[in-house]
């Protein structure tokens, strides 16, 4: 069979990779979360503080074991997919991601058993204390990912012989150049995505007239944060542009489809990138916008996509979109909640039933603007896997492509069959809702009906 | 020059092996014997036995893989490709299994995540072992890269092996369950223990016959003088500790037939190192050929004599914490 192995590999990497990123992405954001709840618990000592915590935790279990696995997964696939990869950076890359397994992957494997089993067994303090370790722990594993990654993107602190990388300043290799920005802006989108999935949760109880107090809390912990979070957002997602524009001037060129350096650039709100005659179609363009925000003057110039032969630029249509899609979400979270702290500011937050609905509808919206994000860096560094060590298409396996054809399905079917559940499992546990075991029995009852109409399925509408 | 430092990470590495063995052993052991459980509340009291453990207990497996990438990444880059199609059939039954313990508690149809749980455990138990077999077997290499088709590791040695391990598994964890529960569980798992007692030994004699016959550096090891002088209580241990596994199951033992069952495993676990040592990609590559930079082991190192120890502790914890019985009817979560 004449099936191209790098491209096959290339595939299945994106999907496992995307499909992972989902549940750190609310693993990390949720872990904190419960453990807010769990001091503010120990610290008020009242019970629906305990009961919200609870709550999550359950829903906490089921979205963590998908992170797990699928975690597991990627940390095997550098060999069996990138073996050339593993080999050449191996010496600088492996060592991050074997700190990220004994600071953080332990840590919160561990302390999750004493969060989910441990209730009856361990003082509160303790019980707390585990939430607390595992939110930490899944900040530290994205510190050692992050890090990782970052070193992929720009490497520093190391030195080439015969093609294979040496460190020389572990602290220049961890430390590396985008690292700082990317860490902060992938912590802060784990958070939002995550006020975005407890705000929908709490607007959908508000809107179904259930669990009142949960999901009265739930709405004014989520909009709190975000209100704070999706704003700075915006200003660590610029300072990370402004820094990849120094240390990877062609993707940032690919993320506004500039080609031509010599001209400032425009910010091109639609465009059909065409990678043939060099131009973009169809462009609805602000003159001059692109050199505003990256050089901060008008006419400022930055790096075309004309500047490097088309070997060497990545795909632009893809980068060019995903970085819009992921923009998009962003200014809908910045409004979505700053409008929700003015609702709460005016008083009316909890009877504004048409912005309950929006938002009890919209919890989806992180989790795609942290896909679309990674899908711009990743594909961005095209043709690059490590950016000027390492072309992707010399990083592969010396595997066959049949056998990866054949995993690659195999990925699909059971990830979609794994996350298909997940979905649903997580959908009856929102629906179940938060109060406590004495209650579980009528909801039980309802949760057939209630599960089938379209207003119980938060989760189920994708 | 710095000799010592591959040594020191291939025992790390594979004290991290073996701790995965011993501990997920048991979980997945406890999978492989979940079809045999009676009723509903049966599987509940197995499945709360090891709940609060597997999640730790499977990232001694991401140490061992990451461990291989950190310190011999030329290793990693060689065995990951070669023995691709096991590999990746063992991390997507793992994904089953962990999924498995989760949605189980929140389903209220349990056959197909039973069903998912007990295959999913059985084909990463037998995986493992085609693993195994298949590195044991011997990896082609050219030009520090793997060299061979994509089923060579297919062979009657690595289904053997990889049947040996579901046996094995299952004996930790039918010997986990008679320490863990009690009542109709427990009963059952001590005569399934027996059974399964006495297939590890006829695998283990197997293994130990075929692998000297086919490899000569293996036959070499064992049987040349004065090696032998040195390695025969290796067997002779064997037979004391099955017999007293044996036993101890007999008088319905607690604590000692899982710990005679754990001391199978690294017994035979010594064997194969002192088969392949120094071998890490047989009968090619030795951990001074594979290993990383000394300064990428050096740095690694540092934080593993730090880290590992404070997780040995927490782990350590962890099992003090959920001691002592799982009763019937005590449900999960």
């Amino acid at each position: 069979m004449d099936l191209d192995p790098v491209l096959l590999a290339r595939l299945q990497f994106a999907f496992t990779v995307t499909f992972h990123i989902i549940f750190p992405s609310f693993t990390i954001g949720l872990s904190a979360y419960i453990a807010t709840l769990g001091a503010l618990w120990v610290r008020s000592g009242e019970e629906r503080y305990h009961e919200l915590m609870r709550f999550w935790t359950r829903i906490f279990a089921v979205s963590f074991a998908m992170g797990v696995v699928s975690g597991l997964v990627l940390s095997y696939q550098f060999g069996t997919n990138w073996s050339r990869f593993s080999l050449v950076v191996g010496n600088v890359v492996g060592p991050l991601i074997g700190y990220e397994v004994l600071t953080a992957f332990f840590l919160e494997a561990t302390f999750l058993g004493v969060l989910l089993f441990g209730f009856n067994k361990v003082p509160p303090w303790l019980y707390v204390l585990s939430a607390a370790i595992v939110a930490i722990g899944t900040a530290m594993s994205a510190f050692w990912i992050l890090s990782a990654n970052s070193w992929m993107q720009s490497p520093a602190g190391y030195e080439l012989k015969d093609g294979i990388a040496y460190p020389i300043d572990w602290l220049a290799v961890i430390f590396n150049p985008t690292f700082p920005y990317r860490f902060a802006h992938m912590l802060n989108a784990a958070y939002l995505t995550t006020g975005f999935v407890v705000l929908a949760v709490g607007a959908r109880y508000l809107l179904a007239g259930r669990h009142i107090e949960a999901g009265r809390t739930m709405l004014r912990m989520a909009i709190g944060l975000t209100a704070v979070l999706a704003p700075l957002q915006l200003v660590i997602g610029d300072q990370h542009g402004l820094d990849t524009l120094k240390y990877q001037p062609i993707k940032i060129a690919a993320m506004e489809a500039h080609w031509d350096g010599t001209k400032p650039g425009a910010f091109h709100i639609f465009a059909w990138p065409d990678e043939k005659t060099e131009t973009n179609r169809y462009a609805l363009s602000i003159p001059n916008a692109s050199s505003l925000v990256l050089t901060h003057r008008l006419h400022g110039l930055f790096t075309g996509l004309k500047s490097v032969p088309p070997s060497d630029r990545p795909p632009v249509a893809i980068v060019f979109f995903a970085f819009r899609i992921m923009l998009a979400l962003g200014f809908f979270m910045i409004g979505a909640a700053l409008f929700g702290a003015f609702l709460w500011w005016r008083g009316s937050l909890f009877e504004t039933r048409w912005y309950l609905q929006i938002m009890a509808h919209t919890w989806w919206v992180g989790f795609v603007a942290v896909m679309a994000g990674w899908i711009t860096t990743e594909s961005g560094r095209q043709p690059w896997i490590v950016e000027k060590i390492l072309r992707t298409a010399d990083a592969s396996s010396p595997v066959i492509g049949a056998s990866i054809a054949v995993t690659l399905v195999l990925f699909v079917l059971a990830y979609g069959v794994v996350f298909s559940f997940g979905i649903y499992y997580i959908n009856r546990l929102i629906d179940r809702g938060p109060e406590g075991p004495s209650e579980t029995p009528r909801h039980l009852a309802g949760a057939p009906i209630s599960a089938a109409h379209g207003g119980g399925g938060l989760l189920q509408r994708r | 020059m710095e000799w010592y430092l591959p040594v020191i990470w291939a025992s790390l590495i594979g004290t991290a092996v073996a701790m995965y063995v011993i501990l997920d052993g048991f979980d997945l052991g406890v999978g492989i014997l979940f079809p045999f459980a009676c009723s509903e509340s049966e599987r509940d009291q197995m499945m709360a036995s090891v709940a609060p453990f597997w999640d730790g207990n499977e990232t001694w497996l991401v140490l061992g893989g990451g461990g291989l990438f950190v310190a011999f990444p030329l290793a990693y880059s060689v065995i990951m490709p070669a023995l691709y199609l096991p590999v990746i059939v063992m991390l997507l039954a793992l994904v089953f299994r962990g999924v498995a313990f989760e949605f189980r508690t929140v389903s209220r149809s349990k056959t197909w995540l039973n069903f998912a749980f007990s295959i999913g455990s059985g084909l990463a138990a037998f995986a493992q072992g085609v693993i195994l077999g298949g590195l044991i077997q011997g990896i082609k290499v050219a030009d520090d890269a793997y060299a061979g088709g994509a089923l060579d590791w297919a062979t009657p040695f690595a289904f053997l092996s990889g049947l040996a391990m579901i046996f094995g598994y299952g004996l930790l964890g039918a010997t986990w369950l008679t320490l863990k529960t009690e009542g109709p569980v427990a009963e059952r798992a001590r005569g399934q223990a027996k059974v399964l007692l006495l297939a590890v030994l006829a695998f283990m004699g197997a293994v130990s016959l075929w692998t000297p016959l086919t490899e000569p550096r293996i036959a070499a090891r064992w049987f040349s003088l004065p090696n032998f002088y040195f390695l025969w209580p290796v067997p002779a241990v064997t037979a004391l500790v099955a017999f007293a596994c044996w036993r101890w199951i007999g008088e319905r033992r607690e604590a000692p037939p899982f710990l005679a069952a754990i001391a199978l495993f690294l017994l035979g676990y010594l064997g194969l190192v002192i088969s392949n040592f120094p071998y890490l990609v047989p009968p090619n590559l030795t951990i001074w050929d594979t290993a990383a930079t000394p300064a990428s082991q050096i740095f690694m190192l540092l934080g593993t004599l730090v880290l590992l120890p404070m997780i040995l502790g927490y782990v350590a914890f962890v099992y003090w914490l959920f001691r002592g019985k799982v009763r019937e009817g005590e449900s999960y979560h």
